[in-house]
């Protein structure tokens, strides 16, 4: 039985966008702080706090997830990507991301991080969605900019493109 | 909103969980999907001295047929159940609730038995355990015992469930023949805590309602082979009888008028499944 001790920090190790990475973290530690604050993979926002808002959602093991409903003890061992894996090289950006750009889907930008990796992640698992069922996906985030109207419409051109026979990212 | 400090036990078998909950007791709190732990923590509405992960524990892990029964181990994500190919035969009412609970983004780690666990008063899951007549299976170093679950949610986010004890499971009878099953619900917003969400189960001889949200536990009544005029006045002593309460969501008066007006037409949708 492995047992942390709670004022001791312990090393937590896991693949993040492809790489392996490790740190310390106490067992309270919350996987948003620990992305942000030991490894510095700042991409990744802190809103509520508690589940509610989505602006922290990354990818665990396939899944879009909340990192703040995650201890970063629980995250050891798995396979985690965060908006910083979105995009294929520098200074390209995803057709995800691309499309985001060309509608003005972000105002302020916090919320936009989350809602990138939910629909990357979407995406994959349905290249075809109705304009409903995206809506209510995008029910897990709260945006308070764009009226969601333009993230609607970039999320439909992005699902168009990726659909294309060209389209690798 | 950061955690206060309590030691992380990843328990790696049955046992382990079972001691650290005999050593612990109130002082634990056990985590699987985390998705209503870690916001109690975060807000420090609990603060336990240990928090055992038991999602690691192969022994709870899986969706089985059992007899009539489907046996829903605790390590079940409700992703997982929801995109179960045998939902929809077996466990109609589930197919038509899962799709409220939280969101896809929290529902790819919550589980179903940690939402029973936490016995929210609004919850989904709960709710159709007790429209079902479902057992939660818990097991301590001292043994095993099955509670229905009409006994087991005691009132606000609390169960039979002693201290020393884990749910294992919840087992959910599989669908009836000639039986007819509709969920709705409502909201401020999709994904939202429930103002008002019904159940109901109908077959030739009964028409059954479960309500949440409304009173400090989910509530069930059966109404026989009532219908027309009868069922609707026997809906409104049902609504007053829950005790309903004002809160920032919603008034008493508004949650009643919903148990009339949306527990009339989910058994009327019931009704259409049921023919």
């Amino acid at each position: 039985m492995a047992r942390l001790s709670a004022a001791e920090r312990h090393m937590v190790r896991f693949t993040l966008n492809g790489r392996a990475v490790e740190a310390q973290a106490e067992p309270r530690m919350l996987l948003t702080d620990f992305l942000r604050h030991e490894l510095g993979v700042t991409g990744t926002h802190v809103g509520c706090e508690h589940g509610v808002c989505g602006a922290c959602t990354v990818e665990i093991d396939g899944v879009p997830a909340r990192a703040c409903l995650t201890l970063a003890v629980q995250a050891d061992g798995a396979t985690i990507r965060t908006v910083e894996g979105l995009a294929p090289e520098p200074g390209r950006l995803s057709i995800l991301q691309e499309a985001f750009r060309r509608h003005h889907a972000l105002q302020c930008g916090f919320c936009t991080a989350g809602i990138l990796m939910s629909l990357d992640n979407y995406l994959k698992r349905q290249p075809d969605p109705s304009e409903d069922a995206l809506r209510e996906f995008l029910g897990g985030h709260i945006c308070r900019c764009t009226g969601y109207v333009p993230i609607v419409a970039a999320a439909m051109d992005a699902a168009r493109r990726l659909r294309e026979p060209s389209s690798d990212v | 909103m950061k955690p206060a400090r309590f030691d992380y036990i990843r328990a790696g078998d049955l046992a382990e969980a079972h001691h650290a909950l005999a050593e612990f007791g109130n002082d634990a709190r056990l985590i699987a999907g985390g998705q209503t732990l870690m916001p109690m923590l975060s807000m420090r509405l609990v603060r336990p001295q240990v928090v055992v992960d038991i999602m690691h524990l192969p022994a709870l892990r899986g969706i089985e047929t059992t007899g009539n029964a489907i046996r829903i181990g605790a390590g079940v994500r409700q992703a997982e159940l929801l995109a179960w190919p045998k939902l929809a035969e077996q466990l109609p009412l589930l197919k038509a609730a899962l799709p409220w609970v939280g969101h896809a983004q929290t529902r790819s780690r919550g589980t179903v038995c940690g939402s029973a666990a936490h016995a929210d008063p609004s919850a989904e899951i709960p709710l159709c355990l007790l429209a079902l007549d479902a057992t939660i299976e818990l097991s301590s170093r001292r043994g095993r015992r099955r509670v229905a679950a009409a006994e087991f949610f005691t009132g606000m986010m609390t169960t039979a469930r002693a201290e020393n004890e884990l749910i294992e499971a919840v087992h959910i009878p599989a669908r009836q023949t000639g039986t007819g099953y509709a969920f709705n619900e409502f909201g401020r917003r999709h994904g939202d805590f429930a103002i008002v969400a019904c159940a109901a189960i109908v077959t030739a001889a009964n028409v059954r309602l479960a309500v949440g949200g409304v009173a400090d536990r989910p509530a069930l009544r059966d109404f026989g082979a009532l219908d027309g005029k009868a069922l609707d006045d026997a809906l409104d002593v049902f609504a007053w009888t829950l005790d309903a309460r004002d809160d920032l969501h919603a008034t008493a008066r508004y949650r009643r008028e919903l148990v009339r007006q949306m527990g009339r037409e989910t058994i009327e949708e019931a009704r259409r499944w049921h023919a």
